[in-house]
């Protein structure tokens, strides 16, 4: 071994005599010295370990700082429970609009052909291109007191802005490309044969659909709700624009941790965020056990 | 039924092709409403509104001391967030992809946390860990480091949040890299280092920028995980969206939306010339990706 200059080490002109360790040495020209291997892996855990996880622990040592007791009244309390309870709500009207889109949008762009296809596509991503807070800015321009809209919903006594359409809207807007966006790829590699089998065999389109496409597509969908779910439980910026932050009426876990933050009530906010941060550990964890169990059917969906 | 599935008898034929498969009208139709409604108009709305403000009306607001300097720290920080999440993402998906080592796959889970934790959850973890008092912060405000409420802590959070996107687009590229090309160069004479600069970096060149963009457009955007840990004093650590509320909060919808439509604009220049820079490494390249 050339101890002068380690990165020669496998190179053809210095060829490895390391016969103690076989399987380096059977690709020894296309990896790298053992020590730069070891201190790249180090260096990579170091920084997810220290940057992505630490946070994630911190959250549930904070909550738990006054005892458990202190953390299920932080959880328990009224408004807590309310903002639950509405952050609930909010997901499970924003999700499914956001599943029939996101079915619809794939079946029409992938089972047909037609102009502007691609400007379709680019057009449903747009809403991840736009800042959170610019998402909740669009709605009060057209609902807020000044807004175009905004008189006539006061004459009428409809409250979209400061209230739950308001937030169902935002949510809506910011996980619009979710579903869809899973959908397209993993349908576009299926392609039709298995429909235009089924159309030839007599079966009418609601059939084809329900029968062939959706047990095509179960995983994919389920993958994209997942994360569908995710964001909207969890999203913030575009829904503090929009809700007006009344305690136990417009307020979503999220913002329910931030005022609890604001107001210094640290252990309470902590609590409140744990809960955010258990569902975004069993997404991770259900997204995993997906992508291990049917890789082979998401493989279209992952390289995004 | 039968309208669906006699796809060629549509009224919308001259928009498609000839196909024996049903539901065209329906679908696209139902696609392109639910896009209008809730993407489309909303979002129109904030360019009819910008354009009320006019050029002049925009500049004004923009120029203003408290939101150019939002601005130059949305935009920085964002610069350096993205530069750092290129360094550190590009080291984790070649590590995650070229080595084995113990608990891998499980580790990998754990890169989308910053997709998967809700930013607010994020942001105070953040505060709570580079405070002064903090588990990491104790360490290194006796080095004069002061990241929670300043500038650095700004960056701190948008790193946080944009590395998933470096290392999610790299790593299939990463993955799907010929080996033999390596090979090749190595019984050619290459040394390793030769190797990695000139045939492995060229080639995942156009993903690692495409995430240094996505990483870029996000921490731009990027509101709840920033604004517990920037400490949010004008002129200092206020970032621009934060800028939005505050603009909003005391009913000033014309200067939020000049803000919004500065960044919109400021944001898909820069991503417009990423583009262009991709291009221009996958001609270079000859890359089919």
């Amino acid at each position: 071994m050339t101890a002068s200059n380690p990165m020669l080490d496998h190179t053809l002109q210095d060829p490895p005599k390391l016969p103690f360790e076989p399987l380096i040495q059977k690709n020894a020209v296309i990896t790298e010295a053992r020590w730069v291997r070891r201190s790249l892996t180090a260096a990579a855990l170091i920084f997810l370990l220290g940057f992505l996880l630490l946070p994630l622990i911190s959250v549930f040592v904070e909550a738990l700082r006054n005892g458990i007791g202190a953390y299920f009244d932080a959880i328990v309390e009224e408004d807590a429970l309310a903002a639950i309870k509405l952050t609930m709500t909010v997901s499970l009207i924003a999700v499914p609009l956001n599943v029939v889109f996101g079915v619809t949008a794939a079946w029409a762009i992938t089972k047909h052909s037609f102009r502007f296809k691609q400007l379709l596509i680019t057009l449903i991503d747009l809403p991840f291109s736009v800042s959170p807070v610019v998402s909740g800015l669009i709605y009060v321009l057209i609902f807020g007191a000044q807004g175009w809209a905004g008189p006539w919903l006061m004459a009428h006594d409809i409250k979209i802005l400061f209230a739950v359409p308001g937030i169902v809207l935002a949510t809506i807007f910011v996980t619009f490309p979710f579903v869809a966006r899973e959908l397209i790829p993993l349908m576009q590699a299926q392609g039709t044969d298995d429909e235009q089998a089924a159309l030839s065999l007599g079966a009418n389109g609601w059939q084809v659909f329900w029968r062939v496409t959706i047990p095509n597509i179960r995983w994919g969908l389920l993958y994209g709700v997942l994360l569908c779910n995710a964001r909207a439980m969890g999203e913030f910026g575009a829904v503090s624009v929009v809700s007006g932050h009344i305690r136990g009426l417009t307020n979503t876990m999220p913002l329910h941790v931030e005022i609890l933050y604001n107001e210094y009530n640290f252990s309470a906010a902590f609590a409140v965020a744990s809960l955010l941060a258990m569902l975004a550990l069993l997404t991770l964890g259900l997204k995993s056990l997906l992508e291990w169990r049917h890789g082979e059917e998401l493989a279209a969906t992952r390289k995004h | 039924m039968t309208a669906l599935s006699a796809a060629p008898d549509l009224p919308v034929k001259s928009l498609k092709h000839r196909s024996v498969m049903p539901g065209f009208g329906l679908s696209l139709g139902f696609t392109v409403f639910y896009l209008c409604l809730i993407v489309l108009i909303p979002l129109a709305g904030v360019f009819l509104k910008t354009a009320d403000l006019g050029w002049g009306g925009i500049w004004h607001v923009v120029s203003s001391p408290r939101v150019d300097a939002a601005l130059r720290l949305s935009f920085g920080a964002a610069a350096i967030a993205a530069t750092l999440n290129a360094i550190f993402g590009l080291l984790v998906a070649w590590v995650f992809v070229r080595y084995d080592f113990f608990g891998k796959k499980l580790l990998d889970a754990t890169i989308d946390l910053p997709f998967a934790l809700p930013t607010a959850v994020a942001g105070i973890a953040l505060t709570a860990l580079y405070s002064g008092n903090g588990w990491v912060g104790q360490y290194l405000e006796p080095l004069g480091i002061k990241v929670a409420f300043t500038p650095l802590g700004v960056i701190v959070a948008m790193t946080f949040i944009g590395l998933p996107f470096v290392v999610r687009t790299v790593q299939p590229v990463l993955e799907e890299a010929e080996k033999e090309l390596e090979e090749a160069a190595a019984s050619l004479g290459a040394t390793r280092w030769q190797t990695i600069m000139r045939v492995i970096l060229p080639a995942i060149l156009p993903a690692l920028l495409t995430g240094y963009a996505l990483s870029f457009a996000r921490a731009v955007g990027e509101y709840g995980s920033v604004i517990f840990i920037a400490g949010n004093l004008p002129m200092k650590s206020e970032i621009a969206p934060l800028l939005i509320i505050i603009k909003l909060e005391e009913f000033d919808y014309a200067g939020a939306t000049a803000v919004a439509a500065t960044m919109l604009v400021i944001s898909f220049l820069m991503l417009l010339v990423i583009n262009l820079l991709q291009g221009w490494s996958r001609s270079r390249s000859g890359a089919k990706k």
